[in-house]
């Protein structure tokens, strides 16, 4: 290992802080939850989920978080993604493919614009009663 | 592994503490477990798992923190880990079985924040506990590890350092609060004889009863000590440096050893650091248990290779320390306060806490507490905050009697003095001490004479035996307490202990036996009340000193509500209980040997001790 330089130190820093970011927890601009109970992984939500890490992590891209959860109770077409962004009411993507996903990601999430064609609806059941 | 991080976008960090306490609890099987059970789902490129530091609330271990969203598992156990990965990291359903609920609470409570034990700690000291592996250098630098260092050797001058920590208030956090700002003034201005050099040391040489947070700092984030000591040696003009850390402290040792490899290797340790032209490398010095290595002059003389013996001051470590030299000697907190402050700035660490404390302290809660563990807080909280808002208050709701605070050379503070606002002068005027930081809870059922006994019990054995007062004085006031323990004590020891306490305060040689008669001298002010029911009824009112129990058999409660069970008679090891089932059982006094076996084992509260 050579010794290091200043220039070095601040190099190490960027890069393992995009990694370990996500442990400190807030400020998260966005959130993508996938939809990840026995239906979607049967219909692929593995993919879905490691083609979103992959925009993360290509993208550089730190204030989104990303996340699973289980069945969104609509198994006739997941693979599912809900996208909420801060502030907004969360709109639910289905059918999906690695394809889709990406292009949601960079409209949708990093755009702002719904992608209307492959959306389900906006908004969310009550839980509140 | 240092590369897989570096490379690799994760969606889950499993951060599970491997601090000595739920590594003792078996955290390293449940990493083990929990890595097993995620390639099984195929999930090894989206979950990772992180050992760290001690989390601090060491009751509920082994712990499991899950980022993103700080989600709080406790009292985990390999079993536990299948379900948890399919439910929580594969089906995205959290477990609340395993999360934590408060003892007033119904619901486990799932954000580690929201939980009473951490809402009200401030983290500077332990600032990465819980977020990095200790041993991967790259994760403390993504923390802004040795951005101080770079701030101190590029844009600061020695001088400039130590203004800036005298300006923050910082103080010594091993137990005397000695100010660092002029303590390392004072090595800078000293003058080198015999051909130059100056040390910095480290003392990690942890021995107080119940405190662990040296330990913890350098298991959990020892890059923030070296670092700190790094800027230390940059201020006084030190090539050399040492840290004394007890060898009963493997994890730290190790732990340590790897940080040191590591920051050599990168080259923030060695000579020309980080291109600045600056040289300076650091050594570990393993203790071999004597707790008087703790005061700075027998742990130079341990260091030199010489007996742990303490010689008296002046001249002080700052003129005439290691060798010879000027030796600038601070504690594992104080060391790993110091980045912070520079990264930071004086303005902004002297804004917490109080008029003469400033920043925050760590403490260990031990003792009867519900949340035993590591916490840090500012200075001027008081200690009702501290044992009931995070400590969670006395197990079994029994009521607070007192807190031990400073270990055997500190005091017990009792109840009344419960909203004392905790810095170093306002528990040195309540007759204790800071210490380090050691706090140990006692409730209605502890005999203040007997953890005075105690404690004298401890700084007699380790009394090095150099200077007569401690040596024999301890002896003396220990022999004293066992005796008033026993129920021989007589009206005049009170006045004998409380001469012999000051007097060995006045003329021990180091600080271990001048501040050993305080948990006497502290007690007998607040509970004097007791040692004269040890003394004149010969009565021990917790029923602790077992020697001075009268157990008695309630014969009504015993044969209306045990129905004569029998379980004390046939447990009684001297024979001294008599009676059938169905009827009322007696002790013989004469013959019972006061060991409280009947009084454990009766269910129906039966049998009584006076």
């Amino acid at each position: 290992m050579p010794k290091l330089k200043i220039e070095d130190l601040e190099k190490i820093r960027e890069q393992v802080k995009r990694t370990t970011a996500l442990r400190e927890g807030s400020g998260f601009r966005a959130k993508v939850n996938v939809h990840m109970g026995t239906c979607g992984i049967a219909a692929g939500a593995r993919t879905i989920m490691n083609a979103l890490i992959k925009e993360l992590e290509t993208r550089d891209v730190h204030d989104v978080l990303l996340t699973n959860s289980g069945c969104a109770g609509l198994c006739s077409q997941e693979p599912m993604v809900t996208i909420e962004i801060a502030g907004q009411a969360p709109v639910k993507y289905v059918n999906l493919t690695e394809k889709k996903a990406q292009e949601i990601f960079e409209k949708h999430v990093l755009g702002g614009t719904i992608v209307k064609e492959y959306a389900l609806g906006i908004g969310s059941e009550k839980t509140d009663y | 592994m240092a590369e897989k991080a570096k490379d690799k976008t994760y969606r889950l960090h499993l951060m599970v503490c491997a601090g000595t306490g739920c590594v003792s609890n078996h955290s390293y099987e449940i990493k083990e477990a929990l890595e097993k059970e995620i390639k099984k789902h195929g999930l090894e490129n989206e979950v990772t798992v992180v050992p760290t530091g001690c989390n601090g609330f060491c009751e509920r271990g082994p712990i499991l923190v899950v980022q993103p969203g700080n989600i709080f598992y406790q009292q985990m156990a390999v079993k536990d880990v299948p379900h948890l990965v399919e439910e929580h990291f594969l089906k995205g359903r959290p477990v609340s079985k395993f999360m934590y609920t408060p003892p007033e609470e119904k619901k486990p409570v799932p954000v580690l924040n929201d939980i009473p034990f951490f809402k009200k700690q401030v983290l500077i000291a332990l600032r990465n506990r819980g977020l990095i592996d200790p041993e991967k250098i790259d994760e403390s630098i993504a923390r802004d590890g040795y951005k101080a260092l770079v701030k101190a050797l590029t844009e600061m001058t020695p001088d400039k350092i130590i203004t800036e920590i005298t300006l923050s208030g910082l103080r010594g956090r091993g137990g005397a609060g000695f100010p660092t700002g002029l303590k390392w003034q004072l090595v800078r201005n000293a003058a080198s004889s015999n051909g130059g050099g100056k040390y910095i040391v480290c003392n990690g040489d942890e021995g107080d009863p119940g405190a662990f947070m040296d330990r913890s700092i350098l298991e959990a984030d020892p890059h923030a000590v070296i670092e700190g000591m790094v800027i230390g040696a940059k201020a006084i003009g030190a090539t050399a440096g040492f840290v004394y850390v007890r060898n009963e402290y493997p994890l730290a040792v190790q732990r340590l050893s790897i940080a040191l490899d590591q920051a050599r290797d990168y080259g923030l340790l060695g000579s020309d650091i980080l291109g600045t032209g600056f040289d300076f490398d650091i050594q570990i010095k393993r203790g071999a248990g004597a707790f008087v290595c703790g005061e700075e002059t027998a742990l130079m003389a341990s260091i030199e290779g010489r007996l742990g013996e303490p010689r008296p001051r002046p001249p002080y470590p700052a003129q005439s320390g290691l060798w010879g030299k000027p030796t600038c000697i601070n504690n594992v907190e104080t060391w790993a306060n110091v980045p912070m402050i520079i990264n930071r700035g004086a303005k902004w660490y002297a804004g917490i806490g109080t008029e003469t404390s400033k920043g925050t302290k760590v403490f260990s809660l031990v003792g009867k507490i519900n949340n035993t563990g590591l916490v840090e807080v500012p200075m001027g909280i008081s200690l009702r905050e501290i044992i009931y808002d995070i400590g969670g208050g006395i197990p079994g709701g029994k009521a607070f009697k007192a807190v031990q605070t400073g270990g055997p050379s500190g005091g017990c503070i009792p109840r009344e003095k419960i909203d004392l606002p905790i810095d170093y002068e306002s528990l040195t005027e309540a007759g204790s001490m800071m210490g380090s930081g050691g706090m140990v809870i006692m409730d209605q059922d502890t005999c203040m004479v007997d953890i005075a006994r105690y404690f004298l019990s401890f700084t007699h054995e380790e009394s090095c035996g150099k200077c007569t007062p401690c040596r024999e004085g301890t002896k003396a006031m220990l022999d004293i307490l066992t005796r008033i323990t026993a129920g021989k004590g007589t009206e005049e020891d009170i006045g004998l202990l409380q001469d012999l306490a000051l007097s060995i305060k006045d003329s021990a040689l180091c600080g271990l036996g001048k501040t050993a008669p305080n948990p006497v001298l502290t007690t007998l002010r607040y509970f004097r009340d007791e040692y004269e029911a040890h003394i004149r009824t010969k009565k021990c009112p917790a029923h602790v000193c077992r020697q001075l129990n009268i157990y008695t058999i309630n014969p009504e409660t015993c044969v209306k509500v045990g129905r004569g069970c029998d379980v004390c008679r046939r447990n009684c090891a001297s024979d001294a209980i008599t009676g059938q089932k169905n009827e009322a059982h007696v002790i013989d006094r004469a013959k019972c040997i006061k060991c409280g076996v009947c009084f454990d084992v009766c269910n129906f509260s039966a049998v009584k001790v006076d």
